[in-house]
């Protein structure tokens, strides 16, 4: 069965829906009709994945593809993108901007659109502008509070990334000229064609190339030392919008790299790229445990987490082999539920608190007792801590580490892990249960607006509760799903 | 490759507009003024666009005419319109706390320009092709890659910012018209149009950060740290 209804009615609900929001104008409808257009999406994707797991499927010209890990990754993406639209709903209320309200949905629609056509993208050319389009939507969804600082982190975002993802244009065109030596001046630059053609390419051209791209594309994935328009964004954007940026924006990014690193292990480069690969994504957890440890903010405290997830998630990548790459598509799927969970609880105290700062949140539980104890879960399990699933991941790409031969990024994984976690978690303690410097916002007196309590719970019981169902259990579907990926992938090196 | 066998009447041609658009950039990078980037950037753009049709002409790829005219026209006259309307928006129309004076970042522009084409000597043989004009091409578009970063480095306001991404794209597209004119065309046609989007994009940012930041200077925005 060919997926090509299925995608066109995944891209046009977003899309329908976006255009929807524009015309009517009114705050009511149009946050639902971006919730249909979510439920319609994840509803979509959850139909489409055992389709795609007998692909891959080239449609449309040639300009589509649909293979298992594209869905994969569009399932990661539309999970945030309902829990982001079911979330903003409560939140956005509780926001005293009802003119512009439906910008903000139809914007937040048009950005799940550009990000779902990453994966689905068979041409290189065509993806980098896809990844692009996302940036060009999201910057205008993290300067929506139009604060200052919004603003700030907006010009930071999209400067940075615009700068870094140039950077892969150049890879690309480096990739396309070392291909065109063999295949002529004029082809298709798809993902398989430069597979296929890849054990020919010229070696010191292949490097280059990949180098370029590696480091564009982790621009936008947000891996340290290209990281720094993360934490800004993140911070600044409504905090809806900050689990999509975090939980979704991110996992369309790293496909590139996944399939880029599948690429260069077909050339006759060795181990260099994956070594360049892992190399990154230990620096990043490198970064993200300076900063998590010393960090004042509760929403760059999220953001810095992110850059670890995501070195983690690399990591996997990096070392490869089937059980690399499960662990991180595993991590992935974890890591958007969880990180949603964490940016809608970091919401919820902004609005209790009034504050970002972490030093004036005291006694969350008396203030929000349950979004509060949702929350706390949350960090334990974002932390690695078991019985989560993040927990589960973690130890997979570990062994996978182990088993190869940059054995020595798990030991510095481990011991960033436990830095992390102690980091982390030492945060939370003082929010929870720290002492009262004096300066805090009274806790307890907070009460949501009327009919926004289930909106805002709603999806964080949605998030919290498949986190703890795959930290306790990891469905044998789900392994072979990732053997089909791992194999189209390469399987890694060949030894 | 088209590079490796020209007439030497292209190759001088293909080598005199590379070289100028990389003057250009050095022009950018020696003056203060807003409105000069402006006109060494669109300046920049006819001479790509020259180029993509002495490319279509010498190689024979007819669409690449398409091209040049799409160049001429979008990179050419309507992103020098759009910048020169954020220019005309903004109160200033000089650079004042730049980081490195113009004198000394043309001389690390000009140490950049080495660096690219050490590298692109090192590729070039390394396909075989020393000596050729795909080595020039690879030196400017290397070279405008490392000066459009100089640029965002060294200057803070805006519109410096905005016309040091453009000349990355720029230096791409340079580059990509003699290495791989054979790129499918709607990947360029899409290319063109996208800088438009992100141009315009950055137009609708710099009136926020006016309004909101109260400052057209990126140096200003530092409320966001650690």
């Amino acid at each position: 069965m060919s997926p090509a209804p299925l995608i066109a009615v995944i891209m046009l609900a977003p899309l329908v829906a976006a255009a929807g929001c524009l015309v009517s104008r009114r705050a009511r409808v149009t946050e639902y009709l971006n919730l249909a257009a979510a439920l319609i999406d994840f509803a979509g994707v959850l139909r489409l994945l055992p389709i795609a797991l007998a692909g891959p499927y080239v449609f449309w010209g040639g300009y589509i593809i649909v293979d298992a890990l594209g869905a994969w990754v569009m399932l990661s993406i539309t999970a945030v993108y309902l829990l982001a639209s079911l979330y903003a709903i409560g939140y956005m209320r509780q926001i005293d901007q009802p003119s512009r309200l439906h910008r903000f949905y139809a914007l937040l629609a048009g950005f799940a659109l550009t990000m779902l056509l990453g994966p689905v993208m068979n041409n290189v050319g065509v993806y980098w502008i896809a990844i692009e389009l996302t940036t060009l939507v999201s910057t205008f969804l993290v300067g929506f509070e139009r604060t200052r600082e919004g603003v700030e982190a907006a010009w930071k975002y999209i400067v940075v990334v615009s700068a870094g993802i140039s950077l892969a244009l150049l890879g690309i065109v480096f990739f396309y000229w070392a291909g065109s030596l063999h295949l002529g001046p004029s082809y298709n630059l798809t993902w398989s064609a430069l597979r296929a053609v890849a054990p020919q390419l010229n070696p010191t051209l292949a490097l280059a190339a990949f180098l370029l791209v590696f480091i564009g594309f982790g621009t936008k994935v947000g891996l340290a030392p290209m990281h720094t328009w993360l934490p800004d964004a993140h911070s600044e954007g409504p905090a809806p919008v900050s689990a999509m940026l975090s939980g979704a924006l991110l996992n369309t990014a790293m496909i590139g790299v996944a399939r880029f690193i599948s690429v260069t292990d077909a050339t006759r480069l060795g181990l260099m790229p994956r070594t360049v690969v892992v190399v990154i994504g230990a620096s990043s957890l490198v970064i993200a445990a300076l900063f998590i440890t010393r960090q004042t903010e509760i929403k760059r405290l999220m953001a810095y987490s992110s850059v670890e997830h995501m070195g983690v998630m690399t990591l996997g990548l990096g070392f490869g082999g089937p059980l690399g790459v499960a662990g991180a598509l595993y991590h992935m799927l974890n890591h958007s539920l969880n990180k949603s969970l964490m940016f809608f609880g970091a919401g919820d105290a902004m609005h209790a608190f009034h504050t970002k700062r972490i030093m004036r949140v005291r006694h969350v539980l008396t203030a929000m007792p349950v979004a509060g104890t949702l929350w706390i879960l949350g960090a334990l399990a974002i932390t690695g801590a078991p019985p989560f699933g993040l927990f589960l991941s973690e130890v997979t790409i570990m062994r996978a580490g182990l088993a190869g031969p940059n054995a020595w990024a798990v030991f510095v994984m481990l011991v960033l892990l436990v830095v992390i976690f102690a980091g982390f978690l030492n945060h939370f303690r003082a929010m929870y249960f720290g002492e009262s410097s004096g300066t805090e916002a009274p806790a307890g007196g907070w009460k949501r607006q009327p009919g926004t309590a289930f909106w805002c719970l709603l999806p964080m019981w949605l998030a919290i509760l498949p986190i703890l169902t795959l930290g306790l259990w990891w469905p044998g579907v789900i392994s072979h799903y990732f053997a089909v990926i791992a194999s189209q992938l390469g399987g890694g090196l060949p030894p | 490759m088209l590079a490796a066998h020209l007439p030497p009447l292209a190759a001088s041609l293909f080598s005199l507009l590379a070289i100028t658009s990389l003057l250009l950039a050095f022009v950018m990078l020696g003056s203060r003024w807003l409105y000069e980037y402006m006109l060494a950037f669109a300046a920049q753009s006819w001479l790509i666009a020259i180029l993509s049709a002495a490319v279509a002409y010498y190689g024979g790829y007819p669409e690449l005419y398409g091209i040049a005219a799409l160049t001429a026209l979008f990179r050419g006259l309507v992103l020098p319109y759009l910048l020169l309307r954020i220019i005309r928006r903004l109160e200033i129309d000089r650079e004042l706390h730049e980081l490195l004076s113009p004198s000394a970042s043309l001389v690390v522009g000009a140490l950049l320009v080495v660096f690219a084409f050490v590298v692109s000597t090192h590729l070039g043989a390394a396909l075989g092709l020393a000596g050729t004009v795909a080595v020039l091409a690879l030196t400017v578009m290397l070279s405008m890659k490392l000066i459009g970063f100089l640029m965002l480095m060294v200057r803070s306001e805006v519109v410096s910012q905005i016309l040091a991404i453009l000349v990355l794209e720029n230096g791409i597209f340079l580059g990509s018209q003699i290495l791989v004119p054979g790129m499918p065309m709607l990947l360029e046609l899409v290319i063109l149009f996208d800088l438009l989007v992100v141009v315009a994009c950055f137009g609708v940012l710099v009136r926020y950060l006016l309004v909101h930041a109260g400052t057209s200077s990126t140096r200003e925005l530092t409320r966001l740290t650690g």
